[in-house]
């Protein structure tokens, strides 16, 4: 299943059509688990390049709308593409994993008796059979762009630590890391500064910057005051669908969003 | 390839293998055959097959350590595939001495007893020494394949799969007593009067056998260096510490697993077969559930996950029998009851975490950006 | 009422013997005796007829003596018995003949006498006090049915009691009727043998069902061929009925071993997830506390010895309890969270208790008793054998599961248990001292795991080594039932136990286990949670 994925990584990827510079288009889409509607008629559109943040109280359906982009749950109605023409619906994890799309879960999982550097290395597109990865030689290429992302996620000193050894903020950053390594069209976020000491969610609000432009970030987070230092673009989701949406600023201003906020 | 080759570990241990490698393929006989049998040096027959002993459960270390310290999955079975490879050499053993029984029978002794007439079939071709190795690495490999693809499918993993392959163990065990199974109920295959020519009851035999072993151990040695120091042994590692993660990264864990798994259960069969050549018999006691735990724990007192440790722990464990039975027989349980409780409680590491001479072995210091001391494995 | 019974035997006895003549001249008993001793063979045979018409069980000694040539004839006819011990009675009276044994005769007999004689011990057996010399005689008379044994058969049967006597008459009757020359007695023959259900009679029916090569029956005609097939479809389907039952008993009872070995560890292992390889040894040390109860028992109790038994299940509760606290304060509550690190130190433990119990008692195993009361059985149906310590098993782990439940349930402990299985943070929050409901949990455990180790010590061998050969099954038991699932461990145990015992006949008891292991390997296999835990949620 992943095996195939990666092979048809290298030729649907460049069916990703992004020539009306949007990246993901979710249309309509419900979903309801027992009656509930967690996802109710929602459409939200995300720019190529952009760092989108989406925000809404408890309930609003932020988490079951990743799923529904990474294929772990499937909408009752509605469509997702993947640029212009790749649909989504029907689509399992691996194949939307291999058509360039990260997700980074809540708890920071990375193989601990690794170092950073050995993380990127497992994390990286190759060839993941069992036989070349036996006789597998890390190339000049590779080490470079190993480099690159410690570099970017900051943990180029700690490139020979143990990775059970790093805090849980790099333990968060190593992860989205290894996102990269596999060079994501879209990279989805969810909550990425929780539980982080102030200096570390400055880093991550860094690290996430520098990332839109090259990917696309979607950033699923509580922290409003994270989401202001970040966002060029927020979503407001209430009870399943878009409340508001543009900048911080006409977001925090909106009175439907006020109300929904301080009324809880 | 070479520099691939010869890249799998530094150059200090490389010395330390090539020095281990002389003492036991130049060393052995030396002091066996040429220094007098009155010197201090010399080295008597039977601590020549105890040797050759020693080097089977060293490698049955090297493959307990591949599948339960690289990769986290605990084996209660590896007795039997132990067993496996030793019925399968018996069983050519047998038929080399066809006609020279008790009974100038043309069958096996046992078979002879139970009145069977002719070979089952499952002894056909066992009269070729090729077609036994083959048998003592397909057969293993097979049983293992199957077993690993059934129990790595249906995700079951930690204390399910060891519990799953104790009842494998028991199950085999059960079979092998039976007389009607063909391989000699109780009694096992025994009474091996020669291999490709060569008695077995003579000494320069015996020491031909210890050194093929210890020559095979070196190598089984290297070979798992190799593994655990490819990115392949790296996933090995990383599916013991998060298999999801491993997954979510592209690779498909099961066929890593089933690679290692059965990989590990031919390292024991091999073993298994030098075994049998050299203590003359094999009966289903070798399959007992204890025998597997106890190979667990050679790797557990040697230190999980370290390849020196496995070997260390096979040689220290099973030399401290050898003393134990002979002069505290009594004592010999007490001592290695003791040793598993001690060992997961105060020493999750084994020998090698002991810190000091081994540490520096197998890990160096390095400064980190903050000023906290990691230890930090060589690539 | 007896007596007019008894008289009726007698007359249809002379009519069986055809001497309805001499029967009205019944001569008396000693004359009768006396002239087993007469000079001419016909005046025995007469004799003996005489003897059988009267059915004293007295004349038997004197038929036999003559059978053995022990009889004499004594210088005034009278007949005199030669004891074992070489001593001389007279036959009738069983006064001891005081001249001397030289010159007395044996009367010659030859085979005449010999079926004669036969004749009269059958009569005479049939009739006789003791049942099972009745059962003898019922049988003989089937061996070789005789046409003119019908009436006294008949009779005989009318006033027996004993279900196998009865049994053994009916056949023989049956034999007799089944040759009638009348097709009606024929086919009430058959039907009353068929409608018996009784197995013994299925090769006296398959004979008669026998055909030919041209297809036609080589005994009996039409009808009774008709009735003997209907009736060995229905014995054979009664047979299969109570091997049936008889195959379930027995695996209940195999169900009720392994439950009880196991559900120690459906509580150690699946609500606490203690993985304890000495589990088993936790049963040994049950079954040596029984040992040594008995031994108490034996030496300050002597009168109350045969309820030792009772004493030893508090005894091995409190001792294997108290062994499996301790075990969990010293090693196991350090290794909470690391389950094959606890596999590797409690077989570890294992080893220790195995070695210190070889050393204070030998590696040879040691002798429980079982107590008079649990020895022998009941049989409600024939064939279907209930023997008392299976049933006394059944019963011990009825009320085991009762007692655990008990505890679970509706005590204060049980429900600590559940909550801090359930969520140890949270019981920990309210207040509970989860470090104290692990070890009495644990405690609880191996204390019904002594309890198992009672019950074993009472089916098979207590030696060091008893725990070793459950370990694996315990286990097996419990992951097949679903972990965590005290229910399920039920159903895993009595579903083993049932389907190992149907296995056996067909496969051979270390076969059967074999496939048992492979069956629950394959289980295991698709529902890795175990049969009878709720699917989704991996436990």
């Amino acid at each position: 299943m992943a095996l195939e994925a990666t092979y048809v990584y290298l030729d649907d990827r460049d069916l990703v059509d992004v020539s009306h510079r949007t990246l993901l288009y979710l249309e309509a889409v419900t979903v309801s688990f027992d009656g509930f509607k967690a996802l109710n008629d929602l459409s939200l559109y995300v720019d190529d390049g952009s760092l989108h943040c989406i925000i809404g109280p408890n309930g609003a359906g932020k988490t079951t709308m990743l799923d529904i982009i990474t294929g772990k749950t499937r909408p009752d109605s509605g469509t997702v593409h993947f640029g212009q023409q790749l649909s989504l619906v029907g689509r399992n994890e691996a194949e939307i994993a291999a058509l360039g799309i990260g997700r980074k879960f809540q708890r920071p999982t990375v193989f601990e008796s690794h170092t950073p550097f050995e993380n990127l290395e497992l994390a990286m597109n190759s060839d993941k059979r069992v036989w070349p990865s036996l006789f597998y030689r890390l190339g000049g290429e590779e080490r470079d762009r190993i480099d690159e992302v410690l570099a970017l996620i900051g943990l180029a000193d700690q490139r020979h630590l143990l990775a059970g050894t790093l805090s849980h903020g790099q333990k968060q950053w190593l992860e989205i890391g290894m996102l990269l390594m596999q060079r994501p069209r879209l990279l989805l976020v969810d909550e990425p500064v929780a539980g982080m000491t102030p200096r570390e969610v400055e880093r991550s609000a860094e690290l996430l910057r520098s990332l839109a432009g090259e990917h696309t970030v979607v950033v699923v987070e509580h922290d409003m005051a994270f989401v202001r230092s970040i966002a060029q673009r927020v979503t407001v989701l209430h009870e399943g669908r878009v409340l508001a949406e543009g900048s911080m600023d006409k977001v925090q201003n909106d009175p439907r969003v006020v109300e929904v906020y301080l009324g809880e | 390839m070479f520099t691939q080759l010869r890249d799998i570990q530094s150059n200090r241990a490389w010395a330390a293998t090539l020095a281990a490698g002389l003492v036991i393929l130049v060393g052995v006989p030396l002091l066996n055959q040429v220094v007098p049998a009155g010197s201090f040096l010399h080295l008597p027959d039977y601590l020549v097959i105890l040797l050759g002993k020693f080097f089977c459960y060293a490698m049955v270390a090297l493959a307990m350590d591949l599948i339960w310290g690289y990769t986290g999955i605990l084996s209660l079975g590896h007795g039997v595939f132990f067993a496996l490879g030793g019925y399968a050499m018996g069983m050519h053993l047998m038929r080399a001495m066809a006609g020279q029984g008790v009974y100038k029978s043309n069958l096996p002794d046992f078979m002879v007893f139970l009145d069977w007439k002719e070979l089952p079939w499952y002894w056909l071709g066992f009269d070729h020494f090729w077609f036994a190795l083959l048998m003592v690495v397909l057969v293993p490999a097979l049983l293992a394949l199957l077993i690993g693809f059934f129990s790595f499918r249906s995700r079951i993993t930690g204390v399910y799969f060891s519990i799953l392959t104790q009842a494998m163990t028991y199950a085999m065990m059960l079979l092998f007593f039976r007389n009607e199974t063909g391989f000699g109920g109780n009694n096992g295959l025994t009474d091996f009067k020669h291999l490709l020519g060569f008695s077995l009851q003579e000494p320069t035999v015996k020491l031909g056998l210890c050194v093929v072993s210890g020559a095979a151990l070196i190598g089984c040695f290297l070979l798992c260096r190799f593994i655990t120091g490819s990115l392949l042994g790296r996933v090995l590692t990383a599916i013991r510490d998060a298999e999801g993660r491993v997954l979510f990264c592209g690779y498909r864990s099961i066929h890593y697993k089933l690679f290692v798994w059965v990989l590990s259960a031919v390292i024991c069969a091999v073993a298994g077969a030098l075994y049998v050549t050299q203590v003359g018999i094999i009966n289903p006691s070798e399959m007992q559930p204890a025998n597997s735990i106890e190979m667990a724990i050679w790797v557990a007192v040697g230190g999980r996950g370290t390849l020196v440790g496995a070997l260390l722990g096979a040689l220290v464990i099973n030399g401290a029998k050898s003393w134990f039975t002979v002069s505290y027989p009594d004592l010999w349980l007490y001592f290695l009851g003791a040793l598993f409780i001690a060992t997961t409680l105060f020493l999750p590491q084994g020998i090698v975490g002991l810190g000091g001479v081994f540490k520096k072995w197998t890990t160096k210091t390095k400064e980190s950006e903050d000023g906290t001391r990691s230890y930090v494995r060589l690539p | 009422m007896k007596s007019n019974k008894i008289i009726l035997v007698l007359l249809l006895a002379a009519a069986l013997l055809g001497l309805g003549r001499a029967a009205s001249a019944q001569p008396g008993f000693d004359e009768a005796v006396n002239g087993l001793a007469g000079q001419s063979r016909s005046a025995i045979i007469d004799s003996l007829k005489a003897l059988a018409d009267l059915g004293d069980e007295r004349a038997l000694a004197a038929i036999r003596a003559l059978e053995e040539r022990r009889l004499l004839a004594a210088p005034d006819g009278r007949a005199i018995i030669v004891g074992t011990d070489d001593t001389l009675h007279y036959a009738d009276t069983g006064e001891p003949f005081a001249g001397e044994r030289d010159g007395l005769d044996a009367p010659v007999i030859n085979n005449r006498v010999r079926r004669a004689i036969d004749r009269a011990e059958a009569v005479l057996q049939l009739v006789a006090k003791d049942p099972a010399q009745r059962l003898e005689a019922a049988r003989a008379m089937a061996k070789a049915p005789r046409p003119e044994a019908a009436e006294l058969l008949r009779a005989v049967l009318g006033r027996e009691t004993v279900p196998a006597v009865r049994d053994a008459l009916t056949l023989a009757l049956a034999l007799v009727d089944m040759n009638s020359g009348d097709q009606e007695v024929r086919v009430a023959a058959v039907t009353k043998v068929a409608g018996s259900g009784n197995p013994a009679f299925l090769p006296l029916l398959k004979e008669l069902v026998r055909v030919d090569e041209a297809g036609r029956p080589v005994n009996g005609d039409a009808r009774s061929v008709a009735a003997a097939k209907a009736g060995i479809t229905a014995i054979e389907r009664h047979v299969l009925l109570v091997r049936s039952a008889q195959n379930f008993f027995y695996g209940l009872s195999l169900g009720s071993v392994l439950l009880l070995a196991a559900l120690g560890l459906a509580i150690t292992f699946g609500l606490m997830g203690v993985i304890n390889m000495a589990h088993g040894e936790l049963l040994m040390v049950g079954a040596y506390a029984t040992y040594l109860t008995q031994n108490f028992f034996h030496s300050h109790l002597p009168g109350l010895e045969t309820w030792y038994l009772a004493a030893a299940v508090p005894v091995a509760f409190a001792a294997a309890g108290a062994t499996g606290i301790a075990m969990e304060r010293s090693v196991i509550r350090f290794l909470y969270g690391r389950p094959l690190e606890t596999l590797l130190a409690t077989w570890g433990i294992s080893l220790l208790l195995i070695q210190t119990v070889r050393l204070l008692f030998g590696a040879q195993n040691v002798e429980v008793a079982n107590p008079a009361w649990l020895a022998g059985g009941t049989e409600p149906v024939a064939g279907l054998l209930l023997t008392y310590n299976r049933v006394a098993i059944i019963g011990f782990v009825v009320l085991t599961v009762a007692f655990v439940w008990y505890l679970l349930n509706r005590t204060s402990l049980g429900l600590k248990v559940r909550a801090v299985t359930q969520n140890r943070a949270m019981a920990a929050s309210m207040g509970i001292r989860t470090g104290r409901v692990d070890m009495w949990t644990f405690g609880l455990g191996s204390g019904i795991a002594g309890l198992g180790g009672v019950a074993l010590s009472q089916i098979g061998n207590v030696g060091p080594e008893l725990g070793q050969g459950y370990i694996v099954d315990s286990f097996m038991v419990v992951v097949l039932g679903g972990v965590g699932k005290i229910a399920g461990t039920i159903f895993g145990a009595m579903g083993l136990g049932v389907v190992n015992k149907l296995l056996e006949p067909h496969t051979g008891a270390v076969l059967g286990k074999i496939v048992m292991l492979a069956l629950i390997i394959l289980v295991i296999q698709r529902r890795p949670q175990g049969l009878f835990a709720p699917r989704g949620r991996v436990a």
